[in-house]
């Protein structure tokens, strides 16, 4: 699956926050900061932090990979700037649906429009809470708006990583996946 | 409170909800909500409707919160309304930006109607 999409947004919205502070960007480099920002603790309490937040749901991290139905649904949210890649959320059609039932008081049975935006917009703040942790990240490294995938049978392949962190979580008899991956830092 | 009429500006139908359904649990139930799924809908409105209280997300496709703003001020809309930006970035500079544009104040997600209620609540009071 391409990330060239929505990391062009993503670039672009980061290009402006850099034009209006060029030198002080210039300055900055995130590559000191990668054992900080690449830290596996700060995805689980972004994860923990707006589940609770946005949902009232408490989730768990759980080791191995999240039970994943054939139909499933996958949302990225893109990074640029100083920090570029995605943000991914992936879980089952079952799972997904629950999730937006808890953040919209409604009831689905499928997979429509409404439970997509729900999805990217976890996703969304996913990405924003993950990267808010890192000061130097919050303020020079833009993010895209997302893009959700359904269907059955894709992969996602991302080249030569800088780092990834791809975490499961549960909730209820439900699991989800949370995979930051960063191929470029500055 | 007497019924305030609120616009919110979010390019994701979700999170409209989710904002409507906070601003009610933080007391204004009778609220009367305008909804826009971007900048320019929501000058649209404005033009058509008086409201009381703005919220906007930053991050929208074609026109983003912040030039939502300054067109509101530019075209002279809303004069007094408070505008409060909901949104995923968090930066001191983001929310300077947001300020310098117009913002009466800033709530990042994700957020609790708790925050909506300490954010907003003192905006509606002073107005």
């Amino acid at each position: 699956m391409p990330l060239n999409g929505v990391r062009t947004a993503a670039l672009a919205r980061a290009r402006q926050a850099e034009n209006d502070e060029m030198e002080q960007t210039m300055a900055i480099s995130l590559r000191e900061s990668v054992q900080v920002i690449s830290d596996p603790l700060n995805l689980d309490a972004t994860v923990k932090e707006v589940f609770q937040m946005m949902l009232g749901i408490d989730c768990m991290r759980q080791p191995g990979p999240a039970i994943i139905e054939p139909e499933s649904v996958t949302a990225v949210v893109g990074f640029g700037g100083l920090l570029s890649g995605a943000c991914l959320f992936k879980s089952g059609s079952s799972a997904a649906i629950k999730i937006a039932e808890h953040m919209t008081g409604m009831e689905f049975t499928e997979i429509d429009d409404i439970v997509k935006d729900g999805i990217g917009e976890l996703c969304n703040m996913l990405a924003g809470a993950w990267k808010g942790k890192v000061p130097d990240l919050a303020s020079n490294c833009g993010l895209s708006v997302p893009a959700v995938i359904t269907g059955r049978d894709y992969n996602l392949h991302v080249q030569a990583p800088e780092f990834k962190l791809n975490h499961t979580y549960c909730f209820g008899e439900s699991t989800f996946e949370v995979t930051i991956v960063c191929d470029g830092l500055q | 409170m007497t019924e305030i009429r609120t616009l919110i500006v979010d390019d994701s139908s979700v999170m409209r909800k989710i904002v409507e359904r906070s601003l009610r649990q933080a007391g204004l139930q009778t609220m009367v909500v305008f909804e826009a799924a971007t900048g320019t809908e929501g000058l649209e409105v404005l033009k058509t409707r008086q409201v009381d209280l703005i919220l906007s997300d930053i991050n929208m496709p074609s026109m983003d919160g912040l030039e939502f703003l300054r067109q509101i001020r530019a075209q002279n809309l809303a004069p007094g309304v408070p505008v409060v930006m909901i949104t995923t970035e968090s930066s001191e500079e983001h929310v300077k930006q947001a300020i310098l544009a117009g913002a009466r104040g800033y709530i990042r997600k994700p957020f609790t109607a708790e925050q909506v209620k300490e954010r907003v609540l003192p905006l509606l009071n002073a107005a």
